[in-house]
């Protein structure tokens, strides 16, 4: 590599390793996510839009602001943590390696003078006698020495954990782990929906983006049910769902309860529970006030429907048997709103063996009868259908991610070294980490080794 | 006894407790308000631990037992209790006890808030919440925030403490001169922030865990999740920072409050202006 080549490289190189990018793009994803939490994201809802100018509007599509998680911009910001996080890593893990697997095991004058905890004994006698003793001691109290005779001196080296040096790789590594598993979800997985109503089996679902997806097997809506609580809020969302395969039941996926918080899965694809609806058709008949000129008139569930003057009506609940709710009248009836022409709104029940009840109503409904013969209703179970197949991958990166952290913040690399030398023993040490708790951990050291020790002062 | 006396009784416990370590900075001759300040916390401490337990079981009586851990009251009053937890880890493991002058306020506010503004009645749990997950995922997320506010209660500490420093005369007697010096606030701060992001992240994980368990995404981008992501960014930044260039002093002090500052906001203003999944704000 020419001197030319090198200057153009380098700051890029030196660029794409610096702290101050890495600061850069954390504050900047910090502060940009705030804009996704305020500007409804997805499609936004009608309200929202109508509340903000056109330039705004405008502004916001082209900016990306919703839909902003997927931008080019925000993937470009996630792109350049990546790159950062890679080139950090390379700049730094060789000579963490090197420190790793080929420690300094020889106290030399340079690396004596960087270590701040140090100590100096006095002793006297036969050097491999107090070189042995040493070692004894710094195996019980910390690890066993590697002992190398060198310059007339015995160096004894000792260490723990230098691999907890690489934690704060995995860390790293693990959110490129991560960035991995959402590329394989999104690329390979689906979130979709699915209604299914009772007693009905379906094969395909929805994807979100309006796709259809053919499952490979069916699912059939056994039943679905909703618990309440005494004071009306909802206990529990209930459906039973049957796994098909060529139209008959999977061993062990027959009439499985499906509650919220406890979804099935079948071949990597999961259902959740969702929603629900009532799907049906009601038929209703409108006559003059006394019973003639009959005219037919279906609402679906939940639905409406226009009056002869032109009232909307609404259908809002219906029963085949009215007894138990209203004692002496029998027979399905009909909860409706109506929106009459004049602007008005009401609510009431239609019967269908009581005319004379009906008929109170003939002021809201332009004067014409209104009958209910009843109808059939079905509830459905809407499901939530998803297939990730890059989810372990994600949980694996979460996983060496923890791991990595607890190891980076609470095990450190500790290192010491003993010199013995003319009666000598010098004594320094270092911690990756926590020099306050290892430099106590160094004068409970230096007190068991005078205590082994024949000293000078003792004579 | 109900769980709701012992909650009351926990509160005036606090307030005694900050009064206290008030009294142990107004008044530094005498030590023992700083051992009272300490010791009526950890009585408060014990005594809301047996409250939760007991507001745990009374939900039982009612027949729709969960933790208390599904609405704002019941969040609000263990987030005190975390806060006080971590407070407590701390002044036994280092000793600065007058700290808590700067920590016990973010568990009296909590619990006098929980006590005096807010509904606690207990509520069947809606089936969203029906899970042993929504335990986990509070837990440490709520431990996580505890060891942020206590980082922050140090932070402006170690900022009035430094301001001082500066201008103080040699054996000047002022009250500030009782707060620990100023690089072991800063070295606190450093730690509780050390025990936070780890449970931050495993809070996070557990959230995600328990929405790819309920809803089949591990993330959605909602308000919430944006918002602790936000945090963890910031916390991120401020190991990064630390650990890489030294940052530490007025710098570092400044970005734990700025962290702090967004944590809350992910706590309670996500749940009171922006509409989401965790809804259990309204």
């Amino acid at each position: 590599m020419t001197t030319n080549e090198q200057s153009g490289i380098r700051p890029i190189w030196d660029f794409f390793c610096s702290l101050k990018l890495t600061m850069f793009t954390l504050i900047t994803l910090a502060i940009i996510s705030i804009i996704g939490t305020i500007i409804p994201q997805g499609s936004p809802p009608p309200e929202y839009l109508q509340s903000i100018s056109q330039t705004k509007l405008k502004l916001y599509n082209v900016l990306g602001f919703f839909d902003m998680y997927h931008s080019w911009w925000f993937i470009l910001l996630l792109s350049l943590l990546s790159i950062n996080l890679i080139a950090c890593s390379i700049k730094r893990l060789p000579g963490i390696w090197k420190t790793i697997t080929q420690p300094v095991m020889v106290m030399g004058d340079s690396l004596e003078k960087t270590l701040s905890n140090l100590t100096i004994i006095e002793t006297r006698g036969d050097s491999s006698t107090i070189r042995d003793r040493v070692a004894a001691v710094m195996k019980t109290e910390f690890a066993d020495p590697v002992i190398t005779e060198e310059g007339g001196a015995f160096h004894l080296f000792a260490q723990k954990a230098p691999w907890s040096r690489l934690a704060v790789y995995a860390v790293h590594l693990s959110v490129l782990v991560i960035f991995i598993g959402a590329i394989i979800g999104s690329l390979f997985g689906y979130k979709g929906f699915v209604n299914i109503v009772e007693g009905e089996s379906v094969g395909k679902v929805m994807s979100r983006s309006n796709k259809e997806i053919d499952l490979g097997f069916a699912v059939r809506c056994e039943k679905f049910s909703v618990a309440h609580y005494p004071n009306g809020a909802p206990k529990e969302f209930k459906s039973i769902l049957t796994v098909l395969e060529n139209g008959k039941p999977v061993a062990g996926f027959d009439r499985v309860p499906v509650i919220v918080n406890d979804p099935l899965s079948y071949k990597g694809i999961t259902f959740y529970q969702s929603s629900y609806g009532k799907l049906g058709e009601h038929e209703f008949i409108i006559s003059d006030p006394d019973g003639k000129n009959p005219q037919p008139l279906r609402i679906q569930s939940g639905g409406s429907a226009k009056l002869p003057d032109g009232s909307g009506i609404c259908l809002q609940e219906t029963t085949q048997d009215v007894s138990p709710f209203q004692p002496g009248v029998t027979g399905p009836a009909a909860q409706v709103e109506v929106h009459m022409a004049n602007g008005g709104n009401k609510t009431f029940v239609i019967y269908g063996n009581n005319a004379a009840m009906n008929r109170m109503n003939l002021s809201y409904t332009g004067g014409k009868l209104v009958q209910y013969s009843g109808g059939e209703e079905f509830m459905y179970t809407g499901l939530q259908v998803a297939k990730d197949p890059g989810v372990w991958t994600v949980w694996l990166g979460c996983t060496l991610m923890m791991v990595g952290i607890y190891i980076a913040f609470f095990m450190s690399h500790r290192r010491v070294w003993v010199r013995v030398q003319n009666g000598t023993v010098t004594v320094g040490g270092n911690s990756s980490k926590n020099q306050g708790g290892f430099h106590l951990f160094m004068e409970q050291l230096v007190t068991k080794l005078k205590k082994q020790l024949p000293l000078e002062d003792n004579q | 006894m109900t769980s709701s006396l012992l909650f009351n009784i926990t509160t005036l416990l606090y307030l005694a407790s900050m009064l206290a370590f008030f009294a142990a900075i107004v008044n530094r001759t005498k030590l023992f308000f700083g051992a009272a300040g300490s010791y009526i916390a950890f009585g408060g401490l014990l005594l809301q631990t047996i409250a939760i337990g007991l507001r745990w079981k009374e939900s039982y009586t009612l027949g729709i037992g969960h933790a208390p851990l599904s609405n704002l009251y019941e969040s609000v009053v263990f987030f005190s209790w975390t806060i006080v937890l971590i407070y407590g880890i701390l002044d036994l493991k280092y000793r600065y006890r007058v700290i808590g002058a700067f920590v016990m306020p973010f568990a009296l506010l909590g619990m006098a808030w929980a006590q005096l503004g807010m509904k606690s009645g207990i509520e069947p749990l809606v089936p969203a919440l029906q899970s042993n997950w929504l335990l986990y995922h509070v837990i440490t997320c709520f431990l996580g925030y505890a060891a942020f506010a206590v980082a922050c209660g140090i932070s402006i500490m170690y900022l009035i403490r430094e301001k001082h420093d500066k201008v103080a005369q040699a054996n000047e007697q002022s009250i500030v001169a009782t707060f620990p010096p100023s690089r072991v606030l800063d070295d606190l701060n450093y730690k509780s922030i050390m025990i936070g992001f780890p449970l931050l992240t495993l809070g996070i994980v557990t959230g995600a865990a328990w929405a790819n368990y309920a809803w089949g995404t591990y993330w959605s981008w909602d308000p919430k999740e944006t918002w602790s992501l936000i945090v963890w960014f910031i916390y991120a930044a401020f190991l990064h920072a630390r650990i890489t260039r030294g940052w530490a002093g007025r710098r570092a002090a400044w970005l734990s409050i700025i962290g702090f500052a967004a944590t809350i906001f992910c706590y309670l203003g996500v749940n009171l202006l922006l509409s989401g999944l965790h809804s259990y704000g309204g």
